[in-house]
């Protein structure tokens, strides 16, 4: 039970993460490396604001996302905007690019010590039937599940969001109907970025330590997340990034800590072996 | 058979034997001192690993993150049997075990996952990559995460010379074979080659393993030079550094990864100092490549003679 309660906590940071992923491929079919980074960056922000400017958690949560989509769609109009037309293992390896670059120009400007985080939220934690739950967990959960009532209230409430949806599914339609394309993108690396951020904030208070290398296997094992539940699909990566929260958990509680990213990535091939689609996502047939 | 001994397979063997003889020349005098060799094995081992990279990825158009697990197999198999048994023999052995063993893996893996398209794939291989580290990291034989000390070292210029010669010519001629047009077709269109008749998955799996067979070589004279191995240099990170060479020199071009793995690997001795900057410019490189010259900076040519016959070049270690 405690693995499953530390693995859903994780697994809700996991899941922020993996949404920019799903929203990202979704609309332009692209695997964001970079994003892991903007969610170290987010993690930086975070921390920047709680230690220089002493405002409390909200404030830090709001300010990093704000900078992470900032940042989100710089690195989109720089750096993919330019791509859209180029193959994907062009555009693919330009996303592996970007990532580095946030990484090492990060590491050149904090250095690559590892920082810990302010406490900021109370470190309180209670007992329920012989489950210690932290406070930390319990903002965390509730601070995901806010924004994820609020990133599904935007796709499928609002214009911007009914405008992504229709780019995802197809472009050229879309265009033609009048939607922005570049706009909508935009928009969904603004979202998508922004969530990352917010994970960043939350890892950093939980893990209470941050560096410029942290975005690398969080990003990984958020795509992993996406892809098990679906690429494209909001409430799959949800489900999926919960899924490798507590597997990951379960894995290293029961005594193997040193293989637990070996087993978020057999999940990762089995999955794309059995059912690339994954849990919740649609099946597509290659065309000609 | 015919054509063995036209002029340019005269060029190549004069040129081949120029530089083996030039650089050697270089070494005996001193010139190329102790320090700078380290430079020369990199750039050995970059093109090798590039090359053979480079017919996965650019041949054959299978993007593939995970050439640094394949090194990792040769570099270990190669470690631990020289290790064993520190004779020459020993370390022929190990190179040729290492590179056996790591084409196994690539077959392994390869079957399984070369069904994957694009960016699936790139993060499946990824993923065995991860998986093979993680593993050389649990196992004792490997020495865990603490590495693999005291590789004897037997590699010197005529080994390193007559490796990469040997991966530079054998994956050219894979490339003008059938098979190398099928991998090539492959490249350009799946679809469209499979409904050709090309059994697409066997050529994917091929260059694979070819691909694999090769980086395990690499991985072995790294064993051999560096004598220090831990599971941690063949991560993600070193996937990377080969996939920028081979996407600077041109996806698709033997002799640009060739120049790529020597450009890079001179940047990387003067840099030496800089990690960090080290990677911020190949960062940005591969960024501003890939937006400004998206076919790298060769593209899918290649620098024959006739080229050199209009103007002459230094010679490029071809």
């Amino acid at each position: 039970m405690q693995q499953i309660v530390n693995g859903i906590s994780l697994g809700s940071i996991y899941a922020l993460i993996a949404l920019g992923y799903t929203m990202v491929y979704g609309i332009i079919k692209l695997i964001n490396f970079a994003h892991g980074d903007i969610y170290m960056i987010g993690a930086y922000t975070g921390f920047a604001v709680v230690t220089y400017t002493n405002l409390g958690f909200f404030p830090a949560l709001i300010i990093a996302m704000i900078a992470c989509s900032a940042l989100g769609v710089v690195t989109e109009k720089v750096a993919y905007k330019p791509l859209r037309s180029a193959s994907r293992i062009a555009v693919l390896i330009t996303a592996i690019g970007v990532s580095l670059l946030m990484e090492y120009v990060m590491m050149f400007f904090v250095t690559a010590d590892v920082r810990s985080y302010p406490d900021v939220l109370s470190n309180a934690s209670f007992e329920i039937g012989g489950v210690i739950i932290k406070m930390q967990q319990i903002y965390i959960l509730i601070t995901t599940v806010l924004l994820m009532v609020f990133l599904q209230y935007i796709v499928h409430r609002t214009k911007v969001g009914k405008a992504m949806r229709a780019v995802s599914i197809d472009r050229d339609a879309a265009e033609l109907m009048g939607i922005k394309v570049d706009q909508t993108i935009s928009y969904t690396f603004a979202i998508g970025s922004a969530l990352a951020g917010a994970a960043g904030v939350l890892v950093g208070i939980y893990y209470n330590s941050i560096n410029p290398l942290m975005g690398i296997m969080p990003g990984l094992k958020a795509f992993v997340a996406a892809v098990l539940g679906g690429i494209g699909s909001i409430p799959g990566a949800m489900i999926g990034g919960m899924s490798i929260g507590v597997i990951e958990n379960m894995v290293s509680g029961y005594g193997g800590s040193l293989i637990k990213d070996a087993v978020v990535f057999a999940i990762l091939i089995i999955v794309l072996l059995v059912k690339p689609s994954g849990i919740l996502g649609k099946n597509t047939r290659e065309k000609v | 058979m015919k054509k063995l001994f036209t002029r340019n397979a005269l060029i190549t063997l004069i040129l081949m034997a120029v530089s083996f003889v030039v650089v050697e020349v270089l070494i005996q005098a001193n010139i190329i001192t102790a320090y700078y060799q380290i430079t020369l094995a990199t750039i050995c081992i970059n093109i090798i690993m590039a090359v053979s990279l480079n017919l996965v990825t650019g041949f054959t158009g299978q993007f593939s993150l995970g050439h640094a697990g394949f090194m990792s197999i040769g570099a270990y198999t190669c470690g631990i049997i020289t290790v064993a048994n520190p004779t020459v023999g020993g370390f022929l052995t190990g190179i040729v075990m290492g590179a056996v063993l790591a084409a196994l893996a690539g077959i392994i893996i390869g079957i399984p996952t070369l069904r994957l398209k694009g960016d699936y794939l790139a993060i499946a291989t990824l993923g065995f990559a991860e998986i093979i580290r993680i593993i050389v990291q649990t196992l004792d034989i490997t020495g865990g995460a603490a590495g693999l000390n005291g590789v004897p070292k037997f590699t010197n210029w005529p080994w390193f010379w007559f490796f990469t010669v040997l991966t530079i010519i054998l994956v050219n001629n894979f490339i003008h074979s059938s098979h190398g047009r099928a991998c090539i077709a492959i490249r350009e269109d799946e679809i469209a080659a499979e409904a050709m008749g090309i059994n697409t998955t066997k050529y994917k799996v091929m260059a694979f393993a070819v691909g694999a067979f090769f980086a395990g070589i690499g991985g072995a004279l790294y064993a051999s030079t560096f004598f220090f191995l831990k599971p941690a240099t063949f991560g993600f990170l070193k996937s990377i550094d080969y996939l920028v060479i081979v996407v600077l020199g041109g996806m698709g071009s033997i002799t640009g990864s060739v120049v790529a793995g020597i450009f890079l690997a001179v940047v990387n001795t003067v840099l030496a100092e800089f990690t960090a900057v080290r990677m911020i410019i190949y960062a940005a490189l591969l960024v501003v490549v890939m937006i400004f010259r998206p076919q790298g900076l060769m593209g899918s040519k290649e620098i024959t003679f006739k080229l050199l016959q209009k103007k002459p070049q230094s010679n490029k270690q071809e």
